[in-house]
């Protein structure tokens, strides 16, 4: 692996991300569209999935809202690396985006003025069970990230709190945040912790089933819940307001429960590499 | 479904009910966030702003790069609801609509009606679907802000259901 190639790589990653739905969420989005009664709603489906279709095959980008640029990297075992690494991915993700015609998106949080295609958020993790170095680019959309919240709930609440907590935060963001959505919620941790717990909770599969029978079965009961709001596409109604739910949870504090949760919008892209060994 | 084509007039735009499915032709101007705060400094400066508003339409949306041989690039809609403040001194300018998507104020319902205009919401997170139905794209204000320019669109068919009708009545509620 050689810089040049790393860096188109990544071009490839920011493409992919961009103009290719996930298959996960495309095949929810259909089920959806095939279930959906409400015809308003469902035309508002049928809408969303072509777009899908009109992306993939123009190549433009799913959404004008091309994101913040989250860049997950998972070390496994016997990688060696330098800050290098992280020159080329920003090297990479902002060439993608420029020749890929996708939207400058970035500003100074004050001075604001014209946005570029510089920056992004890196999240470095050391795995055992990965092999080798795992990329994924998460390209987050402003509408739902917008309404992320977090709580610092009393070590003794139930779960009911917490269930209430997340129909609270769905409701808040509302049409606005572009639903059907994918819920992500990190138990646990740290304020900061629970937040991107929250946020990894997107990259798994959304169409397959939670590990942890506890969180599986709290995942299913909050869809149901999530759908009986009726918020729906464009919050036009029927029963598609939600198409997964995704928890993580890790210990904490006896003193604390944090819980953050995190809203994507049906537009849930990612995209990701894995490289045996780096050398650069 | 209802077509209608612009120019339009208030007067014009009273038949469209809260709910109807409407196809929009003609042309209707971009303007986001920054766009909006500049407009606003410059109203409250008396100064003359990059567009003459009266009876025109602003959408809400910061489109993508052009790709060439395209006329624009992804071009949906965003958050409403960041523009809530700017909507009283646009309205006295004369304005006529918005395009956006989500829910508005209450004060907004309240300006909407007050002056007769209207609130569109465009299908959200479709942005590539929405570019087919843009002819041209040319800037007419604050370029310096990239996407967040004011562009001039013209467009044809451009699917819209209204979200607030002239008389105030609105299908999403309040935020």
């Amino acid at each position: 692996m050689n810089k040049s190639k790393l860096k188109l790589e990544i071009e490839r990653l920011v493409e992919k991300a961009s103009f290719s739905l996930r298959k996960d969420v495309y095949k929810l989005i259909n089920k959806a569209y095939l279930a959906e009664k409400n015809n308003k709603a469902k035309t508002a489906l049928s809408w969303i999935l072509d777009n899908a279709k009109v992306a993939e095959a123009e190549r433009l980008a799913i959404c004008q809202d091309t994101g913040l640029p989250i860049i997950f990297i998972e070390i496994g075992k016997g990688i060696k690396i330098s800050s290098d690494l992280i020159d080329i991915i920003k090297e990479g993700i902002e060439s993608g985006y420029e020749k890929n015609y996708l939207r400058p998106s970035i500003v100074d949080p004050i001075k604001r003025g014209k946005p570029s295609y510089q920056g992004g958020v890196f999240h470095i993790d050391f795995s055992k069970n990965q092999k080798g170095l795992k990329i994924t680019l998460f390209p987050k959309g402003f509408g739902s990230e917008n309404k992320s919240r977090l709580r610092m709930f009393n070590p003794t609440v139930g779960i009911d709190k917490i269930e209430e907590f997340v129909l609270e935060t769905v409701t808040k963001a509302g049409p606005e945040a572009c639903p059907p959505f994918v819920v992500g919620v990190g138990i646990g941790g740290t304020s900061d912790h629970a937040i991107l717990l929250a946020k990894k909770a997107f990259l798994s599969e959304i169409d397959k089933p939670n590990p942890d029978i506890y969180l599986n079965t709290l995942e299913k009961t909050l869809v149901k819940k999530i759908n009986a709001l009726k918020i729906g596409p464009m919050g036009l109604g029927g029963n598609t307001t939600c198409l997964a739910v995704k928890i993580k949870k890790v210990k904490t504090h006896i003193a604390g429960l944090p819980v953050g949760v995190n809203i994507s919008c049906h537009a849930l892209r990612s995209a990701s590499v894995n490289f045996k060994r780096i050398i650069l | 479904m209802i077509n209608i084509k612009t120019p339009i007039t208030k007067k014009e735009i009273k038949v469209l009910k809260a709910g109807d499915a409407v196809l929009l032709s003609g042309i209707i101007y971009t303007a986001r966030d920054q766009a909006h705060k500049k407009l606003v400094e410059l109203i409250e400066q008396n100064k003359k702003l990059p567009l003459e508003l009266k009876n025109q339409i602003v959408y809400y949306c910061g489109p993508t790069a052009t790709p060439p041989g395209k006329s624009i690039g992804s071009c949906g809609p965003t958050t409403s609801s960041r523009m809530d403040p700017f909507v009283e001194p646009l309205f006295k300018q004369g304005l006529l609509g918005m395009i956006g998507k989500g829910r508005r104020s209450k004060k907004v319902r309240d300006f909407v009606k007050k002056y007769n205009g209207i609130y569109f919401i465009s299908p959200s997170g479709c942005g590539a679907l929405l570019a087919g139905k843009v002819l041209s794209k040319t800037v007419v204000g604050f370029k310096e802000l990239g996407p967040e320019a004011i562009y001039r669109l013209e467009v044809k068919d451009f699917p819209l259901i209204v979200s607030i009708d002239p008389f105030g009545k609105s299908i999403l509620g309040d935020v």
